[in-house]
This record gives C-alpha cells, structure tokens and sequence, in this order.
C-alpha cells in the first residue's frame, strides 16, 4: 500500500468561490515542495535532471506544485546518452513545451567525439558510465550550484545513506563519510564557490509511492511503461529490447516477440523490460504493489559488482 | 496513510541490523533479489541462518568493519502505514547521526542485549531520545533466546531500566517493553510461543496502533516564509505569495496574523496548494498564503496568529548537541539558521557539559568536541523569533553552520 492518498477533505466544497476545505496531509508530497522552495531560495543556479522517467517526472509535477502560480525557477537539463528510447525523446520535448520550460540539452556524444571518454565496446556495453563526464562539463558550463535529481534512497543501499542535499566538491566527487548531518528539515545548502550540491526532493519516496502518486496526479508517462508488444531477446535471464542496434546482441540470441514493459527507462544498453500485461496506471500500480523483484534488479548496471553504485556515486554520479 | 518514522539505536552487537531484517522479513517487504543476495552472502560466511545485517550495511567500509557507520533509511509498508527506519549507529563516536536520525522521528526503538542489560550505551541512546523529545520509545529487550526466555531476566532489565528513566527531563515519553528474539522472531511481528509470559503487543502491532496524535507533538502554529511567489503574469498581476510549511498547528482564511520581525498586522486571505484554493492549512502542509494587505514579507520573516507570538530576542540558551571536529569555544562566531532564517551568533558562555556517561554535567568546561552535548549561551546579531524546544520542536531547534568550512556543525535545543 502506499501512502499516497487524497489530500482533499471532502467536507467543504463550496463550488461557487472554489475554496475546498481542510487541506489534509500528504507527508511525502509536502516535504518536496518544501524542498524545492528551499533549492529556490538558497541557489543562485538550480537545475532540474530531466531524464524522462517516472522519477524525474513526477518532479517537474512536484516542482509546479511548489511555484503556483509562477513558472517552474529553473530549467531542466537532459544528459542525452543517444541511447535513449526514442518514447522517452518524445516525450521530453512534449512535456516542455506544454509547460513552457527550458530544456538544456548535452550529448554524451561530443563528450566521445571530444575524445573525453571511450565506448565502451562488448556484450555488456554501455553509456551509462560515460554520462558523468557529460554531465560534470554541463555543470560547469552552466555554472550551476544546485542539480536537482529523482534518486530515492530506496532503490539501492548506498542510495540509502545519501543525504536531501548532498555536496559534491569541485571535481563532483561524493565524500560518503564526510556529509553534512540533516537535523529536523532544515537544509544548509552553503557552498564554495565550484561546488554544487546534489538535492534528491523524493529521497524518502518508495516505488509504489511514486507509482501511486502518478496514478493519483493523472500524470502522464511515456509509453514503454506500459505494457506493449515489443521484439526482443533473452540473456542472463533479462529480456532486452531488440529494436534498435544499441543493445549488442550475439547471433545466437533470438529475438521474439513479446507483451512487456519497462519499470525503470534508462538507457535501452542497461534497462531490461519484465513481462507484463499491465497497460494501464491502475494495473502498473497493482502489478508494483504485488511484486517480488525490487525495481533496480532490472538495472543491469548495478549488477556489475556489488558496490557498483557507490563507486558511481563518489566518481560523481547522479 | 500514515508515514511512522522510527528511529533505531543499538551497540554493534545488539542484532540491530537483524531486528531490522527481521521486521522487513516477517512483513515480507524484502524482495526476491534481495533476499537471495542475503542466502548467497550468509552461505558464503558459512552461516547456518540469514545474515540479516546485510539488508542495512549500505557502504563498503561497513561490510568491511562489519559496523554502521551513518544514519541509512529503510523502508517498508504494510496495509495501514508506511515506515522509514533511520538505522543509527550505537557506538559512541556516533552520537551526532543518533541525534540526526532522532530529530526526524516521532518514535524510537532502543535495543538492549538480554545477556548485558542496560549498560552505558543504553543509557545514552535513552537520554538522546529523551533530549529530542521523541514521544514514542520502544525498549526491545533482545537476545531473549540466549537467556532461555525468562522472564525474571526480563523484569531485572526492565526495572534497571525504570531507575533511569527517574532522571529523564521529559516525563510526558511513553515507553513501552517488548522482549524479543530478533533472529528467531520472536514478538517483533508474530507473537511469540516461547514467552507465554509476556501478554503485550509485539513490536509490529504496538507501531500499527499507533496514530497521528499519539507520536506528533503539537503546539501553537508558525509559518516561516520560505519563498515569495511573484508570477508577474497578467491573470496573477498582482499576485504575491507567501510559500512555507505551516508547523505547530492550524491556519485559516480569515485569520489575523502579524508579521515577525516587522510586527505588522494583516488577515489571510487565501490559502494555496498548487492550484486549489483551501479554507484551512493543517500542520506540515506547504502551502502558499496571501494576505489581505499589501506588506513586505521576505524569506526567513513569519506568519504567527495575534495574540500568540513568540519570543524575540537577540539572545538565548540552548542545549548543543556538537557535530563537528573543530570545537565550539568561547567566543567563536557561526552561521545560525534557525528554521529558514539565518543570522549570526557569537558563543557567550559555556555553562556545562553532560558527562559522558550521563551521569551528571561538568561545570569547568573550555570548549565542545564532537559528540559534546552542553548548555550553550549564544547572542546575536539581530533577534530571532523562537519558542523552546519544550514548546515547539520546530520552532524551538536551530543548527549552527561552520562558515570556513560550510558545514553543519552543531544543533540546538533552545531552553
């Protein structure tokens, strides 16, 4: 169950003048946005990560819940693997331009064609890695102080410790035994000058939270959430897509067709797709709510080793 | 639905982390992965049970030392709640991410190992949570297994126990004794068979019947200004929105309320959230508020209701708890945020600091190291709208920030 529920109390609705009753509780909901005026408030240059997922879009939601009736502060950047799923493209550019926001967007392949990183090449190849160098240089580009993200401390173990904000030194290194104690809800957010803090406003949120509140909100998703008929093949036990040339594929793997659907979107190298029959908001909830493999199983990147993600993190990613 | 955060503390060696994973495990919170990655480590040890300590020991240095070594969350629900356990370490270098994890919870477990009773660690672990006012504290005397289910050991325990809490300063805590057996799961969600002895709640159901009003402390309302919304559109021309979480208690449309520091009067006139408008904003909701009156509201300035305003002044005490390896000393000069408000604050006097072990304070004290906690004096620069810590949680706490480093050195309960 998740503890996503209706905030509205239903007592008082008078129609004419729309002032709904007492405003209820949603603890999770009322701590982001709390968040969020704090990153407004205490940065010179905010951005928020857009990646396209369920995560980050449930922050632009919560970003505009924050800032009603002005415009979202701040602008959205997407670090483009160029492996993404041409849905979650789509549905980027929509989304921004039905809100009118700023997108920014760096490619992780100038940083290749700048020779700053190398392919990574073979079965197991992947971008995923190569997309802190990008994302450092944005940050440095841009001057940005603060970099808002949808990483929740219940997707993975070192993701656990991570902190609302989160410094990252000049090199946009994550120091896990030197971070600023969290007391109450007060957030210090000061910095040098060059540091940049990283601010995580659905830290505490679950997957079902998320989930549920997507279904409660009507926010709309990309499509490869839902379930669909895709082509794809078998290795390891994971189903990856075979659509595209992005994902290696031995000539003895074969492909098929199959009803799946993605739980997590990153880049199609690294996400692998669960069968499903769920195609709509109400199923992917139930399907979350009864499920047995936790969300970053389907995470190929994480499985590298057992302290994959906290290497990561202190190396600067999100 | 109701989020319960529940703070834990205990030794290494109290079986923490098993209580921990025990409780995921008997709600069946872990998830197949999870679970076969604990099968493949604990047969990897050679152990003949499930290593439980995995599911908490988030970082490398830990799994390493086999210790916590920061405050980590976890989380799982069940029909009726959902649950964040801050997992603080026990040992005592720690003592700054006990009080961390404790400042966010509304209930507290503190472990004690059945075959050593209360020792100075529990000791600890109960004046912190004392100090923070946590209103819900659970004492799981654990291991009962080792010591044969007695239930004499039991009650020895737990009145060693009842002679501490004499001496606490919040007498208002409910506390609660559960005797368990972590690792074979005794009452912490099934009741257990082996101490038919024991007639109360396991540690599951005691946290399940518990509801709002029982673990938030509730006071008078305040509404710290975090943000001025000014759209400048032509349907919100005029628009200007105050954005903050409103603490303590209630505010309505209609309410008269005065500006602090300005003193000014005005009434409110609408209530925001996102895109609704509310007759009432309860506690912990971040709201936007407008008022009737065209007055100067900035970021750190608050919303109170006439008649029930707060102290403001440029000077106070505070009990400090130091988080930081620099020592607080006579003199230095910090960065004071007290909620959203910062200002500066000079330490005017050290009265005393509590003895390690608790049992009494120091008078002759020179400065605070980390881990200290003391009774600090602390003027200002310019004043701040505070009530006591007794009064208020919120409104009553501050942290101090280091400004050569930028860090959060130091947090306080204001007296």
């Amino acid at each position: 169950m998740s503890i996503i529920e209706s905030d509205l109390d239903t007592v008082i609705d008078v129609e004419q003048s729309k002032v709904h009753g007492a405003l209820r509780n949603n603890d999770l909901e009322n701590e982001a946005i709390y968040i969020f005026r704090e990153v407004a408030a205490q940065f010179e240059r905010p951005v928020l990560l857009f990646s396209g997922g369920k995560d980050s879009i449930t922050l632009v939601r919560l970003a505009q819940k924050a800032f009603y009736p002005a415009k979202i502060p701040f602008p959205l950047m997407h670090i483009d693997t160029g492996h993404n799923f041409p849905e979650t493209i789509a549905f980027r550019d929509k989304l921004v331009k039905e809100l009118d926001l700023e997108l920014i967007v760096r490619n992780v392949q100038d940083s290749i064609d700048q020779g700053k990183v190398v392919e990574e090449s073979g079965k197991y190849a992947s971008r995923n890695t190569l997309q802190t160098t990008t994302l450092l240089d944005a940050i440095e580009e841009f001057k940005f102080d603060a970099c808002i993200g949808g990483a929740r401390r219940d997707e993975e173990k070192a993701r656990a410790k991570e902190r609302i904000f989160s410094v990252r030194d000049d090199f946009g290194q994550w120091d896990e035994k030197n971070q600023r104690p969290e007391v109450f809800d007060m957030l210090n957010g000061q910095i040098e000058l060059g540091q940049n803090v990283r601010v995580f406003p659905i830290s505490n949120w679950t997957e079902l939270d998320v989930w549920s509140y997507i279904q409660k909100e009507s926010i709309e998703i990309p499509s490869i959430y839902f379930a669909h008929k895709r082509k794809v093949f078998l290795r390891d036990g994971f189903i990856w897509s075979a659509e595209d040339d992005v994902v290696f594929r031995a000539e003895d793997e074969l492909v098929e067709e199959r009803i799946v659907r993605f739980r997590t979107v990153g880049d199609m190298s690294c996400t692998a797709a669960v069968l499903s029959d769920a195609d709509t908001i109400e199923k992917v909830v139930g399907e979350i709510r009864e499920s047995k493999i936790s969300e970053r199983g389907a995470r190929i990147d994480d499985k590298r080793s057992e302290a994959a993600m906290e290497k990561r993190k202190q190396q600067g990613y999100f | 639905m109701e989020v319960l955060k529940i703070a834990t503390a205990g030794s290494v060696d109290d079986g923490k982390s098993t209580l921990i994973g025990r409780l995921l495990y008997d709600t069946k919170s872990l998830t197949d992965d999870k679970l076969e990655a604990i099968e493949k480590t604990s047969k990897q040890k050679g152990y003949d049970y499930l290593d439980f300590s995995l599911v908490t020991d988030g970082l490398v240095a830990e799994r390493e030392q086999g210790i916590t070594i920061d405050v980590a969350h976890i989380y799982f629900s069940t029909p009726n709640k959902s649950y964040i356990i801050a997992d603080t370490p026990g040992h005592l270098e720690y003592t700054r991410n006990m009080v961390t994890g404790a400042s966010t919870s509304q209930a507290a477990i503190i472990l004690i190992d059945a075959r050593k009773g209360v020792i100075d660690q529990t000791n600890r672990h109960f004046f912190i949570n004392n100090l923070l006012r946590i209103k819900e504290v659970i004492v799981a005397i654990n291991k009962m297994d080792l010591v044969d289910f007695s239930e004499e050991r039991y009650q020895e325990i737990k009145s060693d126990f009842e002679e501490l809490m004499g001496k606490r300063d919040y007498q208002d805590q409910k506390i609660t004794f559960i005797p368990v057996s972590a690792l074979k799961g005794d009452n912490v969600v099934n009741p257990s068979t082996n101490m038919p002895w024991y007639k109360g709640q396991t540690l599951l159901e005691h946290f399940e019947a518990l509801d709002k009003d029982d673990v938030y402390n509730i006071g008078t309302p305040r509404f710290p200004v975090q943000y001025v919304i000014r759209p400048k559109t032509e349907e919100f021309h005029d628009f200007r929105g105050f954005a903050g979480k409103v603490y303590g208690g209630e505010l309505s449309v209609g309410d008269e309320v005065v500006v602090l520091p300005s003193m000014t009067r005005s009434k409110i006139k609408e209530i925001y959230f996102y895109d609704k408008k509310y007759q009432t904003a309860t506690r912990r909701s971040s709201v936007t508020i407008t008022l009737e009156d065209e007055v100067n509201v900035s970021r750190g300035d608050m919303l109170v209701k006439v008649g029930d305003l707060p102290t403001i002044d440029k000077q106070f005490t505070a009990t400090v708890s130091w988080m930081d390896s620099q020592n607080l000393s006579l003199g230095n000069k910090y960065v004071l945020q007290h909620g959203v408000n910062k200002v500066l604050a000079k330490v005017e006097n050290i009265h005393h600091k509590i003895k390690p072990d608790y049992s009494g304070v120091d008078t002759e004290v020179s400065g605070l190291a980390m881990n200290d906690i003391a009774q600090v004096t602390f003027r200002l620069n310019k004043p701040i709208f505070y009530d006591t810590f007794k009064e208020h949680r919120t409104n009553g706490s501050f942290i101090l920030i280091d400004n050569q480093t930028n860090n959060t050195a130091g947090v306080g309960f204001i007296e």
